[in-house]
């Protein structure tokens, strides 16, 4: 199929791929997908006192839409508290991208994946109800 | 650009310029343009004659009497006429059908349109390497079957049934058998005496001849019934009526003279092909390859890159053309139904890679796609987390998948 030039751009140049070590307490970890769907997607964030995510990193097992889509994302969560990144729509990432209507899971993959991270994070630090609250 | 290698043969060939050339001569007012069924005329005589003689040449690559083809529109079609025009006509005798889980989808969808009509059909699961286990055939044959069809190769894995026994299992029993031979036409020999199939669908775009012409060979002695499923002038002794394809035909002729020639000579060049790309990728982690390889046509590597995505290697496989097992491009998100009824888990499903050599593929091409392979399986599990997972020794049977 052929695929956008925002798609191409980042499964060819894809942005922050790699690895945090999971046990370290300012990591929230986001594991979403399934082999059996032909797509897992992991995202890192790295988080500081002021719960602003500084970092980011993905690894992604998909299509090029999916790739790119945890690319995209981990570009889009630097520099934002947890609650802004956690409002971040699969939509938006579905337009950003240009993503055909077969695609769309691959950015509600990524919605799901910043979420998961994000209450990782939140599981490890026990700030679960606080940051809620805010 | 420059255009991609071509390394999808199975999908369909160029049409030989050989077999080019002398479908031109059947167009234009200078050539022979006729309707082959115009009886008053020289040009239609000539063009019966032109049809004659290359429904001679199809015969003659698979040893039956030109008597028993019957052109089509393509194997597609082919499997339409054979499998609804014996289950119609022989009704009377059973309603019950037997086919494999790795058949090609004009089988499959045909087998099921059968069904909705009340007809019985039983799917068998073939073993890991791709092969029917001939006890289980035996086993699902009942008093009230009426017809069996497995196809001579598969268009996935490329792996090469056993017809002739299996035909020693269904034929005593008064059952047909029918076999798709789209994809080993021209690539192995068939002869339909000793391999006693009834009915065989043949393509011409699968063999360097062009697209939209295809044959069905039906037995004479004993002679098999089929109940038409195109009416209208009961051409092709009333089993497919319609204007014939002069051009088409004469290139569908052609092409398999050629293939008849070259056959041996291509076959063993293939072999060699494709044991140097095996041997090239030998030396990458994780690769596995689908069917057998031994019962196998002699262009086809069906293999899977473990932990890595189908549809995004094919994508970073640009400078070729192959394609992909995962079917990821559809909504579905299912990955090649001919593997998983092989029994492959789903991660190899999805990870699956066909190429498919043929008549132009050179060392060169194989060389080439042997280094851009290195480079990019490498590339693409650095972004992969299972193969993180496997290389840090988890055991990705044992994750509890978040499935969507």
């Amino acid at each position: 199929m052929a695929y956008g030039s925002k798609v191409l751009d980042h499964y060819e140049n894809p942005r922050n791929v790699g690895s945090f070590d999971k046990a370290d307490p300012t990591i929230g970890t986001g594991m979403v997908g399934a082999p059996a769907c032909g797509d897992v997607m992991r995202l890192q964030i790295r988080v500081n006192e002021q719960g602003v995510i500084e970092e980011a990193r993905f690894k992604t097992y998909g299509c090029g839409s999916a790739i790119a889509s945890s690319s995209l994302l981990t570009e889009w969560v630097k520099g934002k508290t947890l609650e802004e990144a956690g409002q971040i729509k699969n939509t938006d990432i579905a337009e950003e991208l240009a993503l055909p209507p077969v695609k769309i899971h691959c950015s509600v993959l990524a919605e799901d994946a910043i979420k998961a991270a994000i209450a990782d994070y939140r599981k490890k630090t026990g700030k679960d109800e606080n940051v809620n609250a805010a | 650009m420059r255009k991609p290698i071509y390394l999808d043969y199975s999908a369909t060939t160029p049409v030989d310029p050989r077999v080019a050339e002398v479908m031109c001569r059947y167009l234009t007012m200078e050539g022979n343009f006729g309707n082959p069924a115009s009886r008053s005329h020289a040009f239609g005589w000539e063009a019966e004659k032109a049809v004659e003689r290359a429904r001679g040449e199809v015969a003659a690559l698979i040893n039956a009497d030109p008597k028993e083809i019957v052109w089509t529109s393509g194997a597609t079609e082919s499997d339409n006429l054979a499998l609804k025009g014996a289950a119609r006509f022989y009704q009377a005798k059973g309603r019950h059908i037997v086919t494999v889980k790795t058949e090609h989808k004009a089988i499959l969808d045909t087998a099921r349109q059968l069904e909705r009509e009340g007809f019985e059909v039983t799917y068998l699961e073939p073993e890991p390497n791709g092969l029917l286990d001939l006890g289980k055939l035996e086993a699902a044959l009942r008093k009230d079957t009426i017809l069996v069809s497995v196809m001579h190769v598969n268009n996935e894995i490329g792996v090469i049934q056993d017809l002739a026994a299996i035909s020693r299992i269904v034929k005593p029993r008064g059952i047909l058998l029918h076999s798709d031979a789209a994809q080993s036409a021209g690539k192995i020999p068939i002869d339909v005496a000793a391999l006693g199939v009834d009915l065989l669908s043949l393509s011409a775009h699968k063999v360097y001849g062009p697209k939209g012409i295809g044959a069905l060979y039906v037995r004479r002695k004993p002679r098999v019934r089929l109940e038409a499923q195109m009416h209208g002038g009961g051409h092709e002794r009333g089993m497919r009526s319609g204007t014939l394809a002069t051009h088409q035909i004469v290139g569908m002729g052609e092409a398999f003279r050629l293939a008849r020639e070259e056959m041996e000579t291509e076959a063993a060049r293939l072999k060699g092909l494709r044991a140097r790309l095996l041997e090239g990728l030998s030396d990458i982690e994780e690769v596995y390859v689908n069917g057998d390889l031994e019962h196998r046509i002699p262009g086809n590597l069906n293999i899977s890159f473990n932990f890595i995505e189908g549809e995004s290697l094919i994508m970073a496989l640009k400078e070729l053309a192959v394609s992909s097992g995962s079917a990821c491009t559809s909504a579905s998100l299912e990955p090649s139904y001919v593997l998983r009824a092989l029994g492959r888990n789903d991660e190899l499903a999805h990870s699956s890679i066909r190429f498919t050599m043929g008549r132009f593929t050179t060392e060169e091409d194989v060389e080439y796609t042997i280094r851009l392979l290195h480079d990019k399986i490498g590339r693409l599990r650095e972004l992969s987390p299972l193969w993180e997972m496997y290389k840090d020794g988890v055991d990705l049977n044992s994750v509890q998948w978040a499935a969507h």
